[in-house]
């Protein structure tokens, strides 16, 4: 058969194009939530009507979001079965308890509240509302910590012994399944992602409307908002990024070597900043690097051997018999650095933005700029930026938006086809994984459906958020400010219209 | 009882809260072009289960997620050989829910009825299919000696599974238009009784065929117990709703589908999806499952988690207790 239409290709796009559109939306959801509560806690706190009003915004498109989000999680779900079930069979003693933790969990949290926080402003007491979208909020991060644990025991596995009467990997200490350091560090730069990913969405969209001096109270406490969150998630994603970095050394060496385009192990290992090679004869042809930084990424120091892809290779084929060990090489050296390039940019433009819309520190009287003001973007001392300049600035800052998106697509990428030919490191090869009684057609026809249903799917969604970014905050009524007291809503509003409705 | 047939029930249970809740949901959205006249009494329906469908649709994604943890085999036999019909359940799913939230998104009539046409196909075709699969579980069907399913799609559309398609359709519509009767006030929850009692008995003939053939085939007295069960419930779903009592109208359509669905489950223990080619190849509750290890771990979790989640469901049909109608919807959209 055609190795381009083999069901196992087949398989391995769809799954690869299913997960990294549902990918798109589940760091968004997971950090708009908490951001998104956070606005609602400060207005519980303080009563002032722009956290409710940035509280309302943020919610609608957050609920646009997720929207996405959870209906492309339901087929991650069910595709293991579908178009992996050899996988299944071999490991659902392991993985299947995680996945059913997440719905049994976090999945029931997290859609149960949030079915109550968008029709309960009038039917719910304000602490109460507000408790609910910390219970959503509480539920995606525990929802992507059950599935980072089961990613997790595909990239490292752990707590298992492999039966060989039932053909099976099966379960020995599923303690050791979710605290085991990959699943850890894993859940931690995943999490802080998504909050780099959110706080640059606010950056973006608030930047969006005070180019244009518009609901400014509003957009200007988002602005600084995300600002932070963009540098403070930066720092931890970095931080995180090179714990994970570390524990993939030790864990997956092919990974990080072919991260790296290291094809013969060297001892000080260099960081390559630049490389274009040959797979076939396995070395690089054109090759710019930093010395020894490569060791200290893997080791903590700068003189450590590394060992590179041709050594791994070799390892590998005296351990599991013939074969090529080595995954899309070009894909995981670029994957890898776009992540890395994308989400440090980020957080350089989150410095700067920081920077540029200081309030009073540092500022003679004359630059500063009120509560209520559009931010004057200076950039020295004494100097506020021209119009025309300061506008390229809130229009750097709109794209900027989609920067962490794209690294965080390409970390993913990077994760499991750095992993490949392995689903299962070391256990199970991506090839031993798909179903055998679907056919090629079959799969084909649902990578064609999901694909076309995305595409369609994506440009709603799009529009759907242009429109509403574009709306802005809403006006506040009346019985906004004045929310219910009793549980299921006040006698008095019998005959109103719902607060909110389809 | 061992713990695999403990998680045999638990399934059977999930499944079982599934086509509960849900059941009502797709009602809901059959529905919209059954009951409603215009387009604020389609509003008042969809917001009937505006609140809760989202959390109703997670017992789906539980029964599987357990399935996979406990019965990894049945999982991979099921979903592998159910292909091209649970590929066309995950493309209404997908479509309903996005249907929901963003129907009202927009103001153009154009945009408004697309989405109103996706929430009535995207509902009725999974009712009508998740019937065609387990009628097709509980029959059995070309399953090899290596647990693979060999069969086509065509295998998939007999008579017996199709009948089975066309009770859990109906069954869903009927709870539904309970289920709005119950939720809802003014000229609609009188049309949506008058509407029921009609279902009612449509679903109670066709109901009672597709019990009857399953009882006929593979029954026995326990399930003659449930199939009992499930037929007076209806009969009194049926006949309390006549008389005006809707909060026990709907009990007692939930009751039908809760016997029913045991019905099935009953007949089909302790096989999980027997093999029509040979009844050694059929998966088990033993041959299929997982280590008693993992189901213990498992059980820990359902035990907590399962009692939680039916007490804050239970607090949120509690808060969206009041019946709504087209005075609570608001004009625009």
């Amino acid at each position: 058969m055609d190795l381009a239409l083999a069901p196992e290709t087949l398989a391995r796009w769809q799954f690869g194009i299913t997960t990294v559109y549902h990918f798109l939306f589940v760091p968004l959801t997971i950090s708009l939530a908490a951001l998104t509560a956070g606005l609602q806690t400060a207005w519980v706190r303080t009563n002032k009507e722009k956290y409710l009003k940035a509280t309302k915004f943020w919610g609608k498109l957050f609920l646009i979001n997720i929207a996405m989000g959870v209906v492309t999680g339901i087929v991650q779900e069910f595709q293991f079965g579908m178009n992996w079930s050899d996988y299944s069979r071999f490991v659902g003693d392991i993985f299947g308890a995680p996945l059913a933790f997440e719905a049994l969990i976090a999945f029931f949290f997290e859609s149960t509240f949030i079915g109550l926080w968008i029709f309960g402003w009038d039917k719910l007491p304000k602490k109460i509302h507000l408790a609910c979208i910390w219970m959503v909020s509480i539920g995606t991060v525990l929802s992507a910590y059950f599935i980072l644990a089961a990613n997790s025991w595909m990239q490292h596995p752990v707590g298992y012994r492999i039966n060989e009467e039932r053909g099976r990997a099966e379960l020995t200490d599923f303690w050791r399944v979710l605290s085991q350091d990959t699943a850890v560090t894993q859940f931690f730069h995943t999490i802080t992602a998504a909050f780099l990913v959110g706080g640059a969405f606010m950056v973006g969209i608030a930047a969006y409307h005070l180019a244009r001096r518009k609901h400014v109270p509003v957009m200007r406490t988002s602005l600084r908002l995300g600002l932070v969150t963009v540098i403070a998630a930066g720092l931890l994603t970095a931080v995180s990024g090179d714990f994970l970095g570390k524990v993939m050394f030790k864990q997956q060496p092919m990974k990080m070597a072919a991260a790296e385009a290291l094809w013969d192990g060297e001892a000080p290992a260099p960081f390559s900043l630049f490389a274009y090679g040959d797979v076939d004869k396995g070395h690089n042809e054109v090759a710019l690097e930093i010395p020894g930084i490569l060791s200290f990424l893997a080791n903590g120091d700068f003189d450590s051997y590394v060992p590179g892809i041709n050594d791994i290779n070799k390892m590998e084929q005296e351990k599991y018999g013939p074969g090529d060990y080595r995954p899309n090489i070009p894909v995981a050296y670029w994957g890898f650095r776009w992540m890395i390039g994308f989400g440090m940019a980020s957080f350089a433009l989150g410095v700067l933005g920081l920077w540029l819309t200081r309030k009073k520190f540092l500022l003679p009287a004359a630059l500063r700029t009120g509560e209520d003001e559009v931010p004057n973007l200076v950039l020295f001392r004494r100097k506020a930026l021209s119009p025309r300049f300061a506008r390229w600035y809130w229009i750097t800052a709109l794209w900027t938006m989609t920067f962490p998106l794209i690294a965080t697509s390409w970390g993913w990428i990077f994760t499991e086809m750095g992993r490949q030919p392995w689903v299962v490191y070391g256990v199970l090869r991506t090839k031993d994984a798909v179903s055998p009684g679907v056919s090629q057609g079959e799969v084909l026809t649902s990578m064609i459906v999901f694909t076309l249903l995305y595409a369609v799917l994506a440009v709603i969604e799009v529009k759907l958020l242009v429109k509403y970014v574009k709306l802005g905050p809403p006006e506040l009524t009346e019985a906004d400010l004045n929310p219910p007291t009793k549980i299921g809503g006040d006698d008095r509003d019998a005959d109103r219209p719902m607060a909110f409705s389809y | 009882m061992e713990l695999h047939d403990v998680w045999f029930v638990l399934i059977a249970f999930l499944w079982t809260g599934y086509f509960f809740l849900e059941g009502f949901d797709f009602g809901i959205g059959v529905l919209t072009k059954l009951l409603a006249r215009d387009r604020k009494e389609r509003r008042v329906l969809i917001n009937t289960i505006g609140p809760v469908w989202d959390g109703n649709e997670v017992w789906l994604l539980s029964a599987g997620g357990a399935t996979f943890a406990a019965f990894p085999e049945w999982y991979a036999t099921l979903f592998s050989g159910f292909y091209l019909p649970l590929l066309i359940i995950l493309f209404c799913l997908i479509v309903r829910g996005v249907a929901f939230e963003y129907r009202h998104k927009r103001d153009e009539d154009r945009w408004q009825t697309n989405w109103e046409h996706a929430i009535f196909w995207c509902s009725l075709i999974p009712a009508f299919l998740w019937g065609v699969a387990f009628g097709n579980i509980v029959r059995g069907v070309k399953i090899n000696a290596e647990m693979e399913y060999v069969g086509n799609v065509a295998d998939l559309l007999n008579p017996y599974a199709l009948l089975g398609g066309l009770v859990t359709l109906t069954l869903f519509t009927f709870h539904g238009a309970v289920f709005a009767a119950l939720k809802t006030v003014g000229d609609i929850r009188g049309r949506a009784r008058a509407l029921a009692t009609k279902l009612g008995l449509f679903t109670a003939v066709l109901a009672l065929g597709f019990l009857g053939w399953t009882q006929a085939d593979k029954g026995d007295t326990a399930s003659l117990v449930a199939m009992i069960v499930a037929v007076v419930a209806l009969v009194a779903a049926i006949g309390t709703n006549l008389a005006g009592r809707e909060g026990w109208s709907f009990a007692f359509s939930g009751v039908t589908i809760v016997a029913a669905v045991a019905m099935l489950f009953l007949t089909l223990f302790p096989n999980v999806m027997p093999s029509s080619l040979n009844e050694a190849w059929s998966l088990t509750v033993t041959n299929a499952s997982s280590t008693p290890y993992t189901l213990k771990i498992m059980t820990w979790c359902a035990g907590i988690a399962a009692p939680l989640v039916m007490l804050y469901q239970g607090w949120t049909y509690w808060v969206f207790r009041k019946r709504i109608g087209t005075q609570h919807i608001a004009d625009a959209h």
